[in-house]
């Protein structure tokens, strides 16, 4: 049994809007192997978005516990858990939030910057993120340069520059084309097969979820 | 320094709109520095006077003599040096209001206490030796093209007839703020006319007198003991430093000057007003952008390094372009205004000051996009995307 990375422990998560409480997640447990490609599937409103905020520590749970590695990250302070994101996680998400004024190679240089790297070791570091996802000969154009695809790859690299733990994906197909979405998923499959990250992706993209190894669904902020 | 690379960058994203603001703040520093130094050169005159000269003159009205015969009273009071005086003659040059000039008639020594009056020493010569001579400031020269040696007629208002002088002396003042738009002319002249020709107003008195005291520091005594010389009598006198009676004339319009200041800072906020809307309009675009770099673990420290860097950055171009603006715009006003205001020139507290509230309002107007940014939760700013 391979020890799980990911560890959500009766977790929910209610949203207040107004007076109104809306629950969104009702006591999910889930544990994800290190290693693991997950798909994380549901209809749209299921929670999946939510799910994935709270496992990326970007949200925080109602109630229960996320538990990443060793580290119970809902009792992390807000700038523990900034620090903790920017070295365990790498992430991807539907519309690629590449920032406009940065190049393709700036864009993946930025999570380096919180990093003692020195600017030579950074250097060395974008340009072999991405080699990976076949960007070399685009590193000084801008996103509005770039095609969808050719954009979340760019993302795709940023998220796997600093050598993350843990890469989350949140519907990275959602905004392509079948032959973007194809290369893409193409991508991260290479990512989980050859470089060993634990991949946790949401998708509602049956295509894409077929290249992961697992599937869970959501509905009505369940897993089943 | 990729704070800095990245502030450059937002700069330049709105190309337009940046470059509006900009223009927006450098027109509002101008006003500023244009209204300023309107005030400042309005009072220039009052601040090169010296500590050490009074002024005697009715205590009613200034419109009103003093007797010629308390001259002699005065010399004796202890600390006084020297005394003369002047009348005011409000001549017009070739009968027409638009040449006004302050016009007046001086007695004997009158020059001789005014040593910020710099004269050539033959011109002064020939001043005190001719009757009918006058002297004028440079700028009141220039404004005529008067030299020396020029026949000048004044048409009296208060003293009726044409006046006759031949312009014996121009002198420059010694330092900025030194009025040079006089004309002043010799008091025997004036006093030997008026007996042959309306001798009803020649009344033995005069407008004012001004006398040199020794210490500066004895200024409110002897103005005390010179008042209570004329006590309880038919003309009692009042006498300050010559910079309060100037300043107390100039308060006649005090209350122009004080809404010229109220708009001075109206101007200000109107900057801010600028750079607030801008720096808003830019937040608010930038939300998941903001939200992305907190989610790669950028802290709230970053955050107000890029806001307050860029709203500093654009604050500081429009302010120095303001200032750089300043100095012709206020070279080609003075060219108008010289006549009227000696020293118009932009003074060193002005564009301390102007640099002063652009650094405030630069910071102010970043406060709020601040507050924004670093309170943004990061959901709610990824959810601003597409
Ligand atoms: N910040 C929020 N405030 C209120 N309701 C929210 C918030 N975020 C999500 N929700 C609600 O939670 C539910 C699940 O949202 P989400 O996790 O984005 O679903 P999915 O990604 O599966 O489409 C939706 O009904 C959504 O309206
Ligand atoms: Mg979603």
């Amino acid at each position: 049994m391979v020890p799980a990375l990911v560890k959500l422990e009766s977790v929910s998560k209610s949203y207040s809007r107004d007076s109104l409480i809306i629950p969104v997640l009702d006591n999910i447990i889930l544990k994800v192997p290190k290693g693991e490609f997950l798909a994380l599937m549901g209809p749209s409103g299921s929670g999946k978005t939510t799910l994935l905020n709270l496992i990326a520590g970007i949200d925080r749970p109602s109630a229960g516990d996320v538990i990443v590695g060793d580290i119970k990250i809902n009792d992390l302070s807000e700038s523990a858990l900034a620090q903790w994101r920017s070295r365990y996680i790498g992430f991807v998400f539907q519309f690629y939030n590449l920032m406009p004024v940065l190049t393709a190679f700036e864009n993946v240089e930025l999570p380096l910057l919180l990093t003692k790297l020195s600017k030579k070791e950074r250097h060395q570091h974008v340009e072999s993120a991405l080699s990976v996802v076949g960007l070399e000969d685009r590193m000084k154009h801008y996103p509005r340069q770039l095609s969808g695809g050719q954009e979340q790859r760019v993302a795709i690299a940023r998220a796997l520059v600093t050598d993350p733990t843990l890469i989350l994906a949140d519907e990275p197909t959602g905004d392509l084309d079948k032959i973007s979405a194809e290369e893409v998923m193409v991508l991260l499959s290479r990512l989980n097969s050859e470089f060993e990250k634990t991949i946790i992706m949401v998708t509602h993209d049956p295509r894409a979820a077929e290249k992961a190894h697992t599937r869970k669904y959501l509905d009505k902020g369940e897993l089943v | 320094m990729w704070v800095v690379k990245l502030i450059l960058r937002n700069i330049t994203r709105h190309k337009l709109r940046t470059m509006l603001t900009i223009l927006g703040l450098a027109a509002a520093v101008v006003a500023f520095g244009v209204i300023r130094t309107l005030i400042d050169s309005y009072y220039a005159g009052a601040d090169v006077l010296p500590p050490d000269r009074l002024v005697t003159r009715n205590a009613v009205s200034i419109i009103f003599y003093v007797p010629l015969a308390y001259k002699e009273k005065i010399e004796k009071v202890p600390g006084v040096e020297s005394v003369s005086y002047g009348n005011w003659f409000g001549g017009l040059y070739k009968n027409d209001p638009k040449n006004f000039f302050p016009n007046y008639t001086v007695g004997p020594g009158f020059i001789d206490l005014y040593r910020e009056y710099i004269f050539e020493p033959e011109q002064r010569e020939q001043f005190l030796k001719e009757k009918n001579s006058a002297i004028a400031g440079q700028r009141l020269a220039n404004r005529f093209g008067w030299k020396v040696g020029d026949p000048i007629r004044l048409t009296g208002q208060i003293y009726p007839g044409e006046w006759d002088f031949v312009l014996r002396a121009i002198y420059k003042g010694r330092e900025p703020g030194v009025d040079e738009n006089s004309l002043m002319f010799r008091w025997d002249y004036f006093d030997d006319r008026l007996r042959q020709t309306t001798p009803e107003m020649a009344k033995n008195g005069v407008g004012w007198y001004v006398v040199k005291i020794a210490d500066p520091q004895q200024a409110p005594v002897i103005s005390t003991e010179i008042d209570a010389l004329f006590k309880n009598s038919a003309a009692e006198t009042l006498t300050e430093t010559e910079k309060s009676f100037t300043l107390g004339f100039l308060a006649q319009m005090d209350a122009i000057i004080v809404g010229m200041r109220i708009i001075s800072y109206l101007i200000i906020g109107v900057i801010l007003l600028v750079l607030v809307n801008t720096m808003a309009m830019s937040a608010r675009e930038r939300i998941s952008e903001y939200a992305l770099l907190k989610t790669l673990g950028f802290g709230p420290s970053h955050l107000i390094g890029l806001i307050l860097g860029e709203s500093m950055a654009v604050a500081v171009f429009g302010g120095l372009l303001g200032i750089l603006l300043m100095f012709p715009v206020i070279g080609a006003a003075s060219q108008f205004l010289q006549n009227f205001f000696s020293g118009f020139e932009v003074n060193a507290l002005t564009i301390l000051l102007a640099m002063t509230f652009v650094l405030i309002v630069g910071i102010t107007a970043s406060l709020f996009p601040i507050y924004k940014a670093v309170r943004l939760p990061i959901i709610q700013g990824l959810r601003n995307v597409g």
